[in-house]
């Protein structure tokens, strides 16, 4: 048979939600399907695998991206965060908490990446309004909630960090 | 129910949802997360056709390829399973061509199964995909349904002579001779493209046949474990109580995981033929050819009325193009129905003809989507009221409110046969015009036409058919059951555990249940643990589908809460030497209902119950597990109704159309929890205007789907979606204790309604109407173009 594309090996180093990974992929092997299949890291969620939809978002060196555009193999020598990491740290609590409460999430495929992109808009520490807070997640598609509810957590989280910050 | 002592996570509370925190910390567990030992993976090779002979399939080399475990075909699949026939016996005339899983001499749409790949790993089997050569011999295409229906087209199905599936016609009254007298008549004609549900999660399934004991485990992303449970028993013959379907985490159904897939079936086969787990998920390019779609119809209408105001006649004719084969167990007349029988339910009027004709064409089945034909309904009916009003130089709301059918005539049967009996039409479009300042934004809207700038306000009625009924199924032919279960059992230490067959698709079902379980007891909603989505442990039911978890399984659950609160009430009883008259439950403990006081905590009584039994009175039996089931026996559907509102912007230079504000008073019967009702609603409302404004399967003529990424699919994303205010009027069901009906599909049938008006009323100025869906830049500037020309 003919020898397929993408099948040799290639040895990574990088730090995976804080602690250190080595590992040997498959040079064609995409970092959603490494985090799911090898390292059995499910929240990371594949909705369309062509970089539409949004729900495979991790953060790399604090960055949202695509995991389904992003190769295993390029993740060496970086920081890769994803939403277990996120959640068991803690520093997701007070978005999970509005997320909560405001139900906004419905069938949680797209919550892992809703929440990593909203993390990243949040972490700047600046206010933005509704229409700005609409923008930023508008690569994020949920299907279920109609938006609205996602729009009032991430303002309130906002609202309450922007608060924090001026008390401080 | 506690009603006197309602707590703050009972009926009607906005209690967040149980099963959030898991969500939304990544540890869902949805179909393609779950690994089983030994477990295989299979994918498919489709037809790239729509409508081609297959001269000759070589699998050798695709056998020979890395991983590979096995290569099946039509001959070694199909003759496992019995054929389906998508047809519904209530509906005579009805037909469909046999479906086997996998195509054989030839293929009828693009997308449909041909061979099955199944190796050790999904990449591995991908790969040895590439390798299997299917030579294709292509035929004529019949690509749509107009063509499909011109003399001299051949029949896709040579057995069925023609490409009608079903014809029907209906006639209340006198409609020719209301048309002939009518004082004026508008007539419009509507086209409807098809569109997909795209849940972000696409279907799957994991099969498990074990050649042990003969027993079938398949863990489904499905929204009715019951309806697969049958389904591969009698398809498949294996003994039904060895078949066991469960759902897991599910992302996103929206009708769509409700049907039946051959490519599915055909995994679950490739599980017994190699008698190990086998692993099948649609990718998102599959999902586009192969999950149920939606719409895809052609509708003239027409509305007679007087000087006066009255409205004398209506008509519906419906042309749908519902794809090669009849949807099994669902029917792909459901929207053509829904649409010419609720055409017109809000509003008085006597004479009625409609007709609805369901055709095969070369493409993917239409199947269960969200809303079905009701917005459809809504939309042909709102389009044409408005302009009589318009036509009669009265104010559309003022219009509405002179033409709904009044409180007065309830209950009664509408000339397309809707049994309406707790409606509120003229409530909801009150309470929407103030939510709206209804006035205020009138004059906005002038105001600005003056500077050319065209807003559009559109109001939009709707009647929502909820929790389907035996009366309907029943006849149809298909086993499907409308009855909805909930077995309760006290645990020892007082907590109370719950099964549904429900299941739950991200609705907030399973915390609703937990509500009514709770506040039927008398517990908190933290001393309730509820799980639903296994065919195997609750009692029989539907799961679910057409709005009616609340309706259905709610009241199922209130009556087992009862149940429950009756044997623990004995118990207590029978330990304090109380009457239990006496007793009551709030908080968790039992109180004397006389002085309020704690007599025995539900720990005290479980654990009695359960370990010291040898305490009880000989005689006394101790049931504290029980199960109830509900069906309404004579009950059609539960009609639940509302009002939307849509206020857009049109640019009439680009064609784009900006959503301003999206308002919904909706009355689905008692609000269980209002933080998931107005979720659904706001979700099922952005769906309405993706379908209005976005969303499209768009096809060549010969059948060749153009737009299979979500790249070129458009979906609504965060800022092209307005925010959304949410009221309700809630009128009680009259026929359950509980009084829910469902809220489903609301949002999105309103807001289609609503959308619809709305942007033609934009476009009045130029006298210019958009009546093809969606309404791209395009079919907006083309509308513009037309009027200008003097066409309309």
């Amino acid at each position: 048979m003919t020898d397929l594309v993408g099948h040799e090996d290639v040895d990574i180093e990088a730090t995976l939600n804080g602690k250190p990974l080595k590992r040997r992929v498959k040079a064609r092997q995409h970092l959603a399907d490494f985090l799911r299949q090898e390292l059995e890291l499910t929240g990371t969620h594949l909705g369309c695998e062509h970089g539409i939809c949004g729900a495979c978002t991790v953060l790399i060196d604090g960055r949202s991206v695509r995991s389904c555009l992003t190769l295993a193999a390029q993740i060496s020598g970086k920081s890769v965060d994803t939403i277990e990491g996120l959640s068991q740290s803690g520093r997701l609590a007070d978005l999970q908490k509005a997320f909560i409460e405001r139900n906004a999430a419905q069938c949680g495929f797209c919550s892992s990446g809703m929440l990593l992109t909203a993390y990243e808009l949040v972490s700047t520490g600046e206010a933005a309004s509704r229409a700005e807070i609409r923008e930023y997640l508008s690569g994020n598609m949920c299907r279920c909630t109609g938006y609205h509810a996602i729009i009032d957590a991430v303002e309130a989280v906002i609202a309450a960090r922007t608060a924090g910050a001026r008390q401080s | 129910m506690n009603t006197n002592t309602r707590s703050s996570t009972g009926i009607g509370a906005r209690v967040p949802r149980l099963e959030l925190q898991r969500l939304l910390s990544g540890r869902g567990r949805y179909i393609d997360d779950i690994k089983l030992p030994r477990m295989l993976h299979v994918c498919f090779v489709r037809s790239p056709h729509p409508h081609a002979r297959i001269v000759s399939i070589n699998v050798e080399p695709a056998k020979q390829a890395r991983g590979v475990e096995a290569v099946l075909t039509a001959a070694d699949i199909n003759p496992r399973c019995e054929p389906f026939v998508g047809v519904a016996l209530h509906r005579p005339g009805h037909r469909s061509a046999p479906q086997l899983l996998l195509a054989s001499e030839r293929a009828v749409w693009q997308g449909q199964p041909v061979v099955a790949v199944i190796a050790d790993s999904l990449a591995e089997a991908e790969d040895a995909a590439e390798l299997v050569a299917i030579e294709w011999a292509p035929l004529p295409v019949v690509g749509d349904q107009m063509q499909a229906i011109a003399p001299g087209t051949p029949a896709i199905h040579p057995e069925l002579d023609d490409n009608v599936a079903f014809d029907f016609s209906l006639e209340r009254g006198e409609p020719a001779k209301a048309f002939a007298e009518a004082d004026y008549v508008i007539e419009e004609e509507f086209r409807f493209e098809r569109q997909m549900a795209m849940t972000l999660e696409t279907r799957g399934l994991i099969a498990d046949f074990n050649p042990g004991d003969g027993s079938l485990t398949v863990i489904h992303a499905h929204q009715s474990p019951f309806q697969m449970q049958d389904v591969f028993s009698r398809h498949l013959k294996i003994p039904e109580h060895k078949v066991r379907v469960i759902a897991p985490d599910i992302g996103g159904g929206f009708g769509m995981k409700l049907n039946l897939y051959v490519d599915e079936m055909a995994a679950v086969v490739a599980s017994m033929v190699l008698g190990r787990p086998v692993k099948f998920c649609v990718d998102r390019l599959e999902s586009f050819v192969s999950d149920a779609q939606a719409r895809d119809h052609r509708i003239k209408a027409r509305i007679a009325f007087m000087k006066s105001g009255e409205i004398v006649a209506m008509e519906m004719d419906d042309i749908a193009a519902v794809g090669a084969y009849g949807m099994p167990m669902r029917f792909n007349v459901a929207e053509g129905m829904m649409a010419i029988t609720i055409t017109g339910a809000p509003y008085s009027f006597e004479n009625y003809k409609a007709r609805t004709r369901s055709i095969y064409v070369n493409k993917n089945l239409i199947g269960m989507y969200r809303g079905v034909g009701m917005p459809l309904a809504c939309i042909a009916t709102e389009l044409l009221t408005d302009l009589a009003a318009d036509k009669l130089g009265i104010d559309t709301v003022e219009f509405k409110r002179r033409t709904y059918r009044p409180k007065s005539s309830l209950p009664c049967i509408t000339p397309g046969g809707q049994r309406l009996e707790t409606v509120s039409f003229h409530e909801c479009l009150e309470k929407l015009v103030e939510l709206i300042d209804y006035d205020a934004l009138r004059k906005e809207q002038r105001k600005l036409r003056e500077k050319d700038v065209f807003r559009g306000l559109g109001i939009a009625t709707f009647c929502e058919q909820t929790a389907y009924g035996p009366p309907y199924y029943g006849p149809s032919g298909a086993p499907i059951s409308t009855q909805d279960g909930c077995n309760l059992r006290l645990e020892p230490s007082g907590s109370v555990r719950c099964v549904t067959s429900l299941t739950d698709q991200g609705q907030g079902t399973l915390t609703g249940i937990a509500q009514i379980v709770a506040d039927t007891i008398g517990v908190s909603i933290e001393q309730v643990g509820v799980i639903g989505g296994d065919s195997s442990i609750s009692p029989y039911g539907g799961g679910a589908w057409a709005s009616r978890g609340m309706a259905i399984g709610g009241e199922a659950a209130l009556r087992a809460g009862t149940m429950l609160k009756h044997n623990i009430l004995a118990l207590a009883g029978t330990i304090t030497q109380t009457p239990p008259e006496a007793l009551d439950i709030i908080d968790g403990q039992v109180v004397n209902t006389r002085t309020g006081q704690p007599v025995i905590s539900l720990a005290d009584v479980g654990r009695i119950g359960y370990f010291r039994q040898d305490t009880l009175p000989p005689d006394h039996d101790v049931q504290l597990s029980v199960s109830a089931s509900f069906v309404g026996n004579d009950k059609m559907y539960y009609m639940a109704n509302g009002v939307q509102a849509s206020y857009v912007e049109v640019d009439c230079e680009t064609g784009f159309i900006k959503v301003l504000g999206q308002w919904a008073v909706d009355d689905c019967g008692r609000v269980i929890n209002p933080l998931l009702v107005d979720g659904q609603v706001r979700g099922g409302i952005v769906q309405g205007i993706g379908a209005v404004l976005y969303e499209e399967c768009i096809y060549s003529d010969d059948a060749n789907l153009l737009n299979g990424t979500m790249a070129d699919y458009l979906v609504p994303m965060a800022d092209e979606m307005p925010d959304i205010v949410v009221a309700h009027v809630e009128t009680p069901e009259a026929s359950t204790k509980l009084g829910a009906k469902g809220i489903g599909e609301a949002g999105l049938i309103g807001a289609m309604g609503s959308v619809w008006v709305a942007v033609n009323d934009a476009l009045k100025p130029f006298g210019a109407r958009v009546r093809h869906q969606p309404f791209t830049p395009e079919r907006v500037l083309d509308a513009l173009a037309r009027a200008r020309s003097g066409r309309r």
